[in-house]
């Protein structure tokens, strides 16, 4: 009963760390709080749907290709939509409000345009729904995967900010956006790439979560205010701490689900975040490391 | 668009009035269209309900009647349908804004109903003052009757939670009584409208029927992870599974349950089970799942009905309220043809009056349509009704659903 609650509880969370990763790493580095992420997920999970019923590919295939397009529609999002405001902002705070009223913005378009292009309504398919024996749990195998996937990337992430000389030149930016340019580093280049970077996890996320997860075009949202609360309790900008309140946060609701009530799941929810902030203002990992 | 001056604009617009003048008297002879306004959510939480209930019975109703040359009106005369719409953005607010918008501004003839109660509720006493029939159609409540009475020209056509509940409690207990199931039902239910109705109802109701509710909570909506709550079913003891759920979570617990092959004798989920696309959400497992709704799976008519709204529309309907929402209009059509545009009349006529509509022969009760499949099932690839069983078409429940 406790190990079969922990692993349900860990799986979950695994996958809310997965759709939470690429918003907090788009604004550590890139300094935008990318309030439209959601959308990006669900683009991602209409364009898996897509490929999968009416092309037949699988979307395991769909979880390489997805994120590589999305890539590079982030980082030309960013050439096009934010580097004006970078500009404008010239490296003081002001990027961030405007940054968050750009994206509140654009999450209406890219909302509009899914509605008119695939409808309102719920969409859903079967692929690698089987069960899978985990210690004698039975757990989908679409979950282990998003569980797997968020354990990687999160990890990966991290190894190569806090490892690769790629990672310390976007650690620099991130941490002293005004003297990281003295030293050489091309700051839009490495803003457009951690934006990027951002978008393809986000993909990466909306591809799997489609596997066993109900979408409609209008659950954007659902899955920014998750994804906020997880950044925002892990420390904003960092993806170590991402991972760490996404798992929380899944084990928590699991324990309650199954031992006080499954209607007090968003509440317990909801006392989580405010334990943790209450504690520490920051964030889980907030300042300490990544940032 | 520099150059673009303030002449050149009203040059523009002069032109613009001088074609449609002389196109006037053109269009004179064609009948004037009579106006039929609607309101329904196109986007926000409420669109996809209304996006494959509602919506598209609008527009294929409208295609059906132009394409056969029109409205009937009583002196032999056809003027085609024209339809005016608005979104609510899942709205209550501005579902009544519409429609004060549609009466006064548009000045339509008749206005068709939202989806859904909330926004029923909602619009229903504005009908009323404005004297518009008002076919509530998506409105599942148990005050009906009282609705019907406060507001003469209302016309509820789902039936309440204690019908449901009822008629699912019906069928359970017949089962228990043939030694199919151990009578020890596990019951979910999202705290929400649909959940809470249904939960509420069928406590009672479970209990008179000898049936004993051995687990019973509610989850919130948009829960999208099962995997605790069907562990715990699991370990209950219950061979009957209920959950009165939304579209989004009847997918997931059929997902899950597929997973962990959870195969109670009864698996009965809310809204969404008889959606089109439920079968290809589980692979073509579909066979015995249980739900509200259905449609008679001998009937012709229902036969026609599905494959033309599939040709238009691009998708077969739902088996629960999308036929319903076509004969409604079936019925519009028809008193409209009897009495004329006068909506006091129509009103009348289709409090009064019998209607054949795909749905059958249709008379309303005190303003209720009290025909109604209550309990349906997944047999084969049709979502048929099996209760109440004892009316014309109604199917035999397979009990116990083979595994998954």
């Amino acid at each position: 009963m406790l190990s079969s609650t922990l692993i349900l509880g860990l799986v979950l969370g695994g996958s809310y760390a997965l759709v939470a990763v690429g918003m907090t790493l788009q604004y550590g580095i890139a300094r935008i709080m990318n309030l439209a992420y959601g959308e990006f997920i669900i683009l991602a999970a209409f364009a898996t749907y897509l490929l999968f019923g009416s092309l037949g590919i699988s979307p395991i295939v769909a979880l390489l290709i997805i994120p590589v397009i999305a890539f590079g529609l982030g980082v030309a999002l960013f050439q096009v939509m934010m580097r004006p405001l970078v500009t404008r902002a010239g490296g003081s705070g002001r990027l961030e409000v405007d940054s968050i009223l750009a994206t509140f913005g654009l999450l209406f378009v890219l909302q509009g345009v899914m509605l008119l292009a695939f409808g309102g309504n719920y969409t859903s398919y079967g692929f690698l729904d089987q069960g899978v024996n985990v210690l004698g749990t039975t757990l989908a195998a679409n979950r282990l995967l998003a569980f797997a996937l968020s354990i990687g990337l999160a990890g990966g992430l991290f190894a190569l900010l806090q490892f690769s000389r790629w990672g310390l030149a976007l650690r620099a930016v991130a941490l002293a956006p005004g003297s990281a340019a003295l030293v050489g580093l091309n700051m839009r280049r490495i803003a457009a790439l951690g934006f990027g970077l951002g978008t393809a996890l986000a993909a990466a996320g909306g591809v799997t979560v489609s596997m066993f997860q109900t979408f409609s075009a209008h659950d954007g949202v659902l899955f920014t205010m998750k994804a906020l609360v997880i950044v925002i309790m892990g420390g904003v900008g960092n993806v170590l701490g991402a991972l760490v309140s996404g798992l929380l946060l899944g084990l928590m609701e699991t324990a309650v689900a199954r031992w006080v009530d499954p209607g007090l799941t968003l509440a317990a929810t909801y006392i989580l975040f405010l334990a943790v902030l209450l504690w520490r203002p920051e964030g889980l990992f907030g300042k300490a490391a990544g940032r | 668009m520099i150059g673009f001056t303030r002449r050149a604009a009203m040059g523009l617009l002069g032109g613009v009035a001088i074609s449609a003048l002389s196109l006037g008297p053109g269009m004179a002879q064609a009948p004037e269209p009579v106006r039929i306004g609607y309101v329904a959510s196109k986007s926000g939480p409420a669109a996809a309900g209304a996006g494959i209930t509602t919506i598209p019975n609008y527009e294929l109703w409208a295609k059906d009647v132009n394409a056969a040359g029109g409205l009937k009106l009583p002196d032999g005369s056809q003027r085609p349908v024209e339809l005016i719409s608005y979104d609510d953005r899942s709205s209550a607010e501005d579902a009544v804004r519409a429609v004060e918008r549609l009466a006064s501004q548009d000045k339509v003839d008749f206005i068709l109903p939202p989806w859904g109660t909330g926004f029923n509720l909602a619009i229903a006493p504005l009908m009323d003052r404005l004297g518009y029939p008002h076919l509530a159609v998506t409105s599942m409540t148990d005050k009906a009757p009282d609705f019907a009475k406060r507001w003469k020209k209302s016309f509820w056509m789902l039936g309440g939670g204690h019908d449901y509940a009822g008629a699912l409690a019906q069928t359970v207990a017949k089962a228990q009584a043939e030694g199919k199931v151990n009578g020890k039902v596990a019951v979910i239910s999202v705290a929400d409208g649909f959940g809470i109705d249904l939960i509420s109802a069928a406590r009672p109701i479970f209990k008179e029927q000898g049936l004993e509710l051995v687990y019973d909570q509610s989850y919130p909506m948009g829960t999208t992870d099962f995997a605790a709550i069907i562990e715990e079913v699991k370990s209950s003891g219950a061979d009957s599974f209920v959950a009165f759920s939304y579209p989004p979570e009847t997918f997931a617990l059929a997902k899950q349950a597929r997973t962990v092959a959870f195969n109670p004798k009864i698996f009965f989920t809310g809204v969404g089970t008889p959606f089109p696309n439920y079968p290809g959400i589980v692979e073509g497992r579909q066979e015995g799942v249980m739900s509200v709704g259905g449609v008679d799976g001998n009937s012709e008519k229902i036969a026609a009905y599905f494959k033309r709204h599939a040709e238009v529309v691009g998708t077969p309907p739902d088996s629960w309220a999308s036929a319903i929402t076509y004969a409604s209009l079936e019925m519009l059509a028809q008193a409209v043809s009897r009495v004329g545009l006068d909506r006091e009349a129509v009103a009348g006529e289709l409090a009064s009056g019998s209607f054949d509509t795909v749905i059958g022969e249709v008379k309303l009760e005190d303003n209720q349509l009290r025909q109604l499949w209550l309990v349906g099932q997944w047999q084969g690839d049709k979502f048929v009704g099996v209760a109440p069983a004892d009316r014309t078409g109604a199917m035999a429940p397979v009990i116990p659903k083979p595994a998954w």
